[in-house]
């Protein structure tokens, strides 16, 4: 109980001292673009109601749902691919680092010409962007899948389809997931920026929205909202994270035991 | 039961031409536990990995029970040196002696008994719901061997598995091959590079050269079914013989030739 109360004092000690601070530099501020906190927070309930919830928040977050699947279904399926077999890995590779080299906040006005400004237009963005260190860390875990396990494998006859659910995706996991992880980051810059080009609700289009109508605490909400947003994500993420490499993280504690 | 006859396998790889294993022809009867031994980098894991499929001969053939192998067959189990990295680690005890028994067609309730029939003849019914780096090295070799016995293999081959134990867990290894080969009737060839080892272990042991690789010699080991470590190992009969494969060896590493010879030593 008295380490558990201990671990919340040091998770909490920070963002304490930050708020405390910027409650506190902020609080005489007679400047527009610097309200105090006090105003931006008397001003989040009312911004954010439930109408904005279901007609702003609700369709980035879906949008960015979406995309980051499509991004994690293909990256994982191509990266397998590459990953498995030399010659596919020989012809991909100067392609992969070509397009991974690409900001993909640049490719929005290009994907907007055949996909138009609507919803199709943001998840391909979003996926277009998250897509890559998704598929680069499998291609690497593929290929560094243990050679013993490989022929342990063989010898026993686990080919094809069970070789790949068994042996292969879960040995590359642990980079799945580091993927994922980048992957997600780089989701929520893309669904902002997506929905500040061209679009009629979402988080990044009512910022911008707020902001060009000189509705200053109305866009520092929406910025604290999105930081709150990539927050619960990351948190949402770690706990399917532990979940599904329960394993490693014992494997590694094991290791760092016995050295 | 195994049949090796004339095999070579030659390394080609950038520019570099490595003859590992020259030419060599012996047979392993079925129920016979046969040991392998050989200097250091003979070409002993090259050789069982032909002979387990895993690796394509540049010549010569491997038969088991009369059928040419050309791949790993489902009659084989490999049990390798590596347990740590041949035991899948997201896997717990149990599900890594199951997994290849999926490969087979088998029922659910036949699987289940299988892995605990496997688990309790190695002494570790009560850990099939461990990951196996919860274990130390030596459990996680059994759980290696036990996933080779519920595979139900007609020959099993054993690639320098106790090498990375210590000394003491590598002794009760060594009791439990010999106990689950004359319970289960099961046919082993083992591969080490340990002469006490081979002598204790094997009923016939088969001294290799340095490589490339050929049969130096065939010595049927006359020590009795039933051994110990205690008085086996300080039997006159168990000195002569290790003596007479260490010297071997040593022959083996000077590359001196000396006949193939099929029959034990005079006494």
């Amino acid at each position: 109980m008295r380490r558990l109360l201990l671990r919340l004092v040091f998770v909490l000690a920070l963002p304490v001292v930050l708020v405390a601070v910027w409650w506190v530099s902020s609080a005489g501020s007679e400047d527009v673009y610097w309200p105090p906190l006090r105003t931006i927070l008397e001003t989040f309930p009312d911004v954010w109601t439930g109408e904005r919830w279901r007609g702003d928040v609700l369709p980035s977050v879906l949008r960015l749902t979406a995309g980051y699947a499509l991004a994690a279904v293909v990256g994982v399926a191509l990266g397998t691919l590459i990953g498995s077999y030399r010659r596919v890995r020989a012809v991909c590779e100067p392609v992969l680092e070509f397009l991974r080299a690409v900001p993909p906040p640049v490719l929005v006005p290009v994907i907007m010409l055949f996909a138009g400004i609507g919803d199709t237009m943001k998840i391909v963005v979003i996926a277009s962007g998250c897509v890559w260190p998704v598929l680069l860390n499998t291609v690497e875990g593929v290929r560094a899948v243990d050679a013993v396990m490989t022929e342990t494998a063989r010898s026993y006859g686990i080919t094809g389809a069970a070789r790949l659910k068994d042996v292969v995706l879960p040995s590359a996991g642990p980079q799945i997931f580091a993927g994922l992880r980048q992957a997600l980051s780089i989701g929520i810059i893309l669904m902002v920026i997506s929905e500040m080009f061209a679009a009629s609700n979402g988080l990044g289009f009512t910022i911008v929205q707020f902001q060009r109508s000189f509705a200053i605490p109305d866009m520092w909400t929406g910025i604290l909202l999105l930081g709150l947003l990539g927050f619960v994500l990351s948190v949402l993420f770690q706990l399917v994270e532990r979940r599904a490499l329960g394993w490693y993280h014992g494997l590694r504690a094991a290791a760092r035991r016995s050295r | 039961m195994l049949d090796v006859r004339g095999l070579r396998k030659v390394y080609e790889g950038s520019g570099r031409r490595v003859e590992a294993v020259r030419d060599l022809t012996f047979t392993v009867a079925a129920g016979e536990l046969v040991c392998l031994v050989g200097p250091s980098g003979c070409g002993k894991t090259t050789l069982l990995k032909c002979v387990g499929g895993l690796l394509e001969p540049t010549a010569g053939e491997v038969f088991l029970a009369g059928r040419k192998v050309d791949g790993p067959p489902p009659g084989m189990a490999f049990v390798f040196q590596e347990y740590g990295r041949s035991l899948f680690p997201w896997m717990r005890v149990g599900q890594n002696v199951e997994l290849p028994l999926k490969q087979k067609d088998l029922g659910k309730a036949r699987r289940r008994e299988l892995v605990a029939d496997a688990l309790a003849s190695v002494g570790l019914a009560d850990a099939a719901g461990a990951y196996p780096w919860q274990l130390s090295g030596g459990m996680q070799q059994r759980v290696a061997i036990a996933r080779a016995l519920a595979y139900e293999p007609e020959v099993l081959l054993m690639d320098e598995p106790f090498a990375a134990v210590d000394a003491q867990t590598r002794a009760d290894l060594e009791d439990l091959v010999r106990r689950l080969w004359r319970e289960r009737g099961i046919t082993v060839l083992f591969v080490t590079h340990d002469i006490d080892e081979a002598v204790y272990l094997g009923e016939r042991v088969i001294v290799l050269s340095a490589s490339p690789t050929v049969v130096r010699e065939q010595l049927k080991v006359d020590l009795p079914a039933e051994r110990d470590q205690l008085s086996t190992r300080v039997a006159p009969r168990f000195a002569e013989l290790r003596t007479h494969v260490y010297e071997r060896i040593q022959a083996a590493k000077r590359g001196v030739a000396t006949a193939k010879t099929d029959t034990p030593p005079p006494h």
